[in-house]
């Protein structure tokens, strides 16, 4: 058998072990030796401490369960040191789940009645700590017995007993109730406490007590200006208070006592006045009594002029230079932001100064308390600021601002500028885990009011976009609803009926009902009735729209799910720049367009289109520029434009101005080429094919390879069909990243069908790259 | 009530545990990894209050050591640092200027000391003098007793 070393030779041990493995060796070998010794009956002294070291490695995180057997061993021991560490050892390892813990109740009941007050003590600490429903049970006589014949010593600790007791079995507080009662009478400031603390639990569990406690509050108002009168007391003394904790107690349980209660609150009404204006708040002490008063003040039926008082001591806490005051003034103006409004927004400046705090915490509670003082008078200056705000944010905390800045949008309503719309939009796209959580959010604001222009618009989009995270119910920050489909799509046809929406808005609500069609399964049918109801609409965007819907469903169904896709995370852009003015009014014939490419279909092209679609209707209230952010060339907007040609012979805008070199030429058929660089070591080539022959080619596909170490992406082309006398050119975006800077070539293949049918191809290689 | 008391170093080396709720052993490691991640996350001059779940956590450093107390919702925070700040003098009290080692090597006693202080997640005496005499009673009749038995305590 090892030589059980003593404990601190074993921590001296465990903590020189240089390595992880090192120390679990030192422990294994420890406790190896200490579960022999705890198989031997009689080990003589060393029992304690072989406990101890017991507990010491459990604390250090080790698997210590087989010690429990030992701790209700070592309590029934008659030693003072045995049962000290047994306790000890019970309050660590033995909780109310383990089996073992009701074994060492009889020890409990017996060292309750010990002739020892310090062995008393130790059993009435672990009962305190770790005592179940039974046990408490069990020994509640015992405690009640002890509540009123003991020393102070003892009574302190049994008052704080019983409320643990109370805690676990709530209808044991009838046995207390008047032994609490007659402590309140004791001098000693332990058992005050204990009692004060007994009676509060008391109160918070059963309102008849309530009742009864009540007329407590004339001793407890005299307790109190003793303490806050009475001189200098160097036993309870903190810092020129005395005894705040106590003084704290009290006023909690005044504050329970006096609420919903004017003859209680009026008569504690002087006692908060002199402690609100005696107390020195230099130090953190006399604040946290003040800070009790004030909540105490506020929470019962106190006079007008007290409850100036309160806030002007928040408003005094506002400024002062300790962080944590801040904070906790922050969080009480909060609580009463609601009930006495005016009197918070006085210290609306200091508030939002606070939002520029470096701590993270004041920062959060600034933000609620802003959000909660936007009012129409103040919404300009209170956007600004939390917009900026919102913008110096880090992400993590984005998101949290995030949720409730749209209850903010709500409460804004109608004075919000246009950009807020696209900011949010950006802003919500940009937090995904806030998805669901907004657009239930945001759905229920629509259900309740449709009248605010911007927040339909937003609520709209929503729907549209996250429908099928809204129809799935659950969603972790906020209570679940069933929605259904029927429902999102009442909601959405209430705003196209009503009359406060306007044109945009209803365009917002036709696009979202379209986009749900992919994102529901069971009412297909409706969301086809409601778009083609719409396209005899008078109003001639939404007519614009509804016929391409329509023909989305009737002869493109199997684009439509790729077209209505979720929308990529948008980048902040500059705002207000729309994409190609292409605005046309008039309802085109769709053609049909093979799109063949060599590349990987994108899926970003879809939603590009889709967007396309949106400009191309003249919105100038759609925020979403997806094609500009994607850093696509205008030239993209002829993909659009030619699976949805609706604009049929408009004129494109031309490229930017970069030089355009011819690379091929042969047969009336010719390859111009555009470079641009976008980064340093990316570009971007545009190729455009043209015909100048008078017979028309068809599937025109151009391929192209690069030397080994560039990076090549083809995109979609434009189509294949490259018409006679160049009434319309085929383009192609290649592109390309040349990290290891080679000198860069690159071969196309060029195949085509003429129109007598036969097929051509050809090669072309480009050695150099104009505008590199 | 206060919920739970951790001590721990600047490394996340856990000193101290004490809770006052029934938890299992599992959530006790999860909330100490919680626990131990967001406060020594913390910048230095920030504000002392977190929140976590339904819980408010209040903190303080003492030169190496953390104290992370946490408390019900509806208690005082600034009351909570200065329960903080008294377990703190008694430690010192007790000890004769008190440093981190004193509470590795000698952490039982710590625990009596918090046991005098605090029963069941309440204060139960809030004079720092009795305190200190009780403790050194027992410690007394823990001496004396082993002296009787003419073995050592530890």
């Amino acid at each position: 058998m090892s030589p059980s070393i003593p404990l601190q030779e074993m921590i001296r041990a465990i903590r020189s072990a240089r390595t992880q493995c090192e120390e679990r060796g030192v422990i294994q070998r420890e406790c190896a030796a200490i579960r022999a010794q705890f198989r031997q009956v009689d080990n003589g002294g060393a029992r304690s401490h072989n406990l101890a070291k017991l507990l010491y490695v459990h604390m250090l995180g080790y698997p210590a369960h087989f010690g429990q057997m030992e701790c209700v061993r070592m309590i029934a021991s008659p030693r003072y040191s045995e049962k000290r560490v047994g306790y000890l050892g019970a309050m660590m390892l033995l909780d109310e789940k383990q089996d073992a813990s009701l074994l060492i109740t009889n020890s409990i009941k017996n060292d309750l009645a010990h002739s020892n007050q310090y062995v008393q003590s130790l059993a009435l600490c672990t009962l305190a700590c770790m005592g179940s429903a039974e046990m408490c049970r069990d020994l509640a006589p015992e405690i009640d017995r002890l509540l009123r014949a003991s020393n102070s010593y003892i009574k302190k600790k049994a008052a704080l007993c019983a409320v643990h007791i109370v805690r676990k079995v709530h209808d044991l507080g009838e046995l207390f109730a008047p032994a609490a009662r007659s402590l309140l009478a004791e001098k000693n400031h332990g058992v005050l406490h204990g009692a004060v603390v007994l009676i509060t639990q008391l109160c918070e569990r059963n309102p008849e007590a309530l009742e009864r406690f009540r007329k407590t509050v004339p001793d407890l108002v005299q307790i109190m200006k003793g303490l806050v009168i009475s001189g200098y007391s160097p036993e309870h003394d903190v810092a020129g208070i005395s005894d705040p904790f106590l003084q704290v107690r009290i006023l909690r349980l005044l504050r329970i006592l006096g609420r919903h209660n004017e003859t209680a609150s009026d008569a504690m009404n002087d006692l908060l006045a002199q402690v609100a204006t005696n107390t020195d708040s230099t130090k953190t002490v006399g604040n946290a009594v003040l800070y009790e008063t004030v909540l105490t003040v506020l929470d019962i039926k106190s006079e007008s002029g007290l409850r100036v008082l309160a806030v002007n001591i928040l408003g005094r806490f506002l400024l002062n230079n300790d962080r944590n005051i801040r904070y906790i003034a922050m969080t009480s103006l909060q609580r009463i932001v609601g009930t006495d409004h005016n009197a918070v927004q006085r210290h609306r400046g200091t508030i939002v100064d606070c939002l520029k705090d470096q701590d993270a915490s004041v920062k959060r509670r600034a933000l609620e308390l802003s959000l909660a003082l936007v009012s129409a008078s103040n919404i300009r200056t209170m956007m600004k600021e939390l917009l900026l705000f919102l913008s110096s944010c880090p992400p993590g905390a984005q998101s949290s601002s995030c949720q409730r800045h749209i209850p903010c949008g709500r409460k804004a309503g109608g004075d919000v500028r246009d950009e807020t719309v696209p900011n949010l939009i950006q802003l919500i796209t940009n937090t995904s885990e806030l998805h669901c959580y907004t657009v239930h959010k945001l759905y229920r604001a629509l259900l309740t009011d449709i009248s605010q222009p911007s927040l339909v618009q937003v609520a709209c989009w929503c729907i549209g976009e996250y429908g099928d995270l809204l129809l799935k119910g659950e969603c972790q920050e906020t209570e679940p609803s069933q929605v259904t489909e029927d429902d999102a799509l009442d909601a959405l046809e209430t705003v196209l009926q009503s009359h406060m929406s306007s044109p945009a808005t209803r365009g917002f609500a036709l696009t979202a009902t379209m986009k749900l069609s992919t994102r529901i399964t069971e009412n297909v049918d409706r969301i086809r009735s409601i778009v083609s109801i719409y396209g005899s609409c008078m109003d001639v965007e939404l007519q614009q729209r509804a016929v391409e819907y329509n023909a989305l469903f009737r002869k493109y169904d199997h684009m439509r799910a790729a077209v209505l896709e979720r929308m990529p995370v948008i980048e902040k852009n500059s705002s207000g720049h729309t994409n190609g003015e292409t605005a046309g009014d008039a309802v085109k014939e769709i053609q049909p367009a093979a799109v063949k490419q060599t590349g990987p279909l994108l899926p970003q092209q879809p939603a590009n289109q889709v967007c396309d679609l949106l400009d191309l209707l003249g919105g100038s209230e759609e925020p979403l520029q997806p094609s500009t952010a994607l850093g696509l060339p205008n030239s993209t907007s002829t993909a659009g434009g030619d699976l949805l040609d609706l604009l049929g012979g408009l004129e494109l805008t031309p490229l930017a101005p970069a030089p355009t070199v011819p690379v091929y030429e042969k047969d009336g058929v010719s390859l111009t080429l555009i470079c641009e660089k976008t980064s340093d070591s990316g570009m971007t080539v545009t190729l455009t094919a043209s015909n100048s022959t008078d017979s028309d080619i068809s599937v025109f596909t151009l391929q192209a390879a690069v030397p080994k170490s560039v990076q090549l992406h083809m995109k979609a082309p434009s189509g294949d069909f490259l018409p006679a006398r160049g009434a319309a050119k085929v383009t192609q975006m290649v592109a390309l990243n040349n990290p290891n800077k080679v000198n860069l070539k690159m071969r196309i293949r060029i195949s085509y069908n003429t129109s007598q049918g036969s097929a051509y191809q050809d090669t072309v290689q480009i050695d150099s790259f104009p505008g590199l | 009530m206060m919920r739970f008391l951790l001590l721990f170093s600047r490394q996340g080396k856990l000193r101290l545990q004490k809770w006052f709720t029934p938890i299992s052993e599992r959530e006790k490691k999860k909330i100490i990894r919680d626990m131990t991640s967001m406060v020594l996350a913390r910048q230095p001059r920030s504000c002392n209050f977190l929140h976590w779940k339904d819980l408010k956590i209040i903190y303080k450093r003492y030169a190496s050591l953390y104290f992370c107390l946490a408390v019900d919702n509806q208690e005082n925070e600034l009351l909570a640092l200065e329960v903080i700040h008294r377990y703190v003098e008694l430690l010192d009290k007790y000890f004769g200027n008190v440093c981190e080692l004193d509470i590795i090597f000698n952490f039982e006693k710590a625990y009596f000391i918090l046991d005098e202080f605090l029963i069941g997640g309440e204060i139960q005496e809030t004079s720092k003098q009795v305190v200190n005499r009780c403790i050194e009673s027992s410690d007394m009749l823990q001496e004396t007793m082993e002296e009787y038995m003419s073995k050592p305590a530890f």
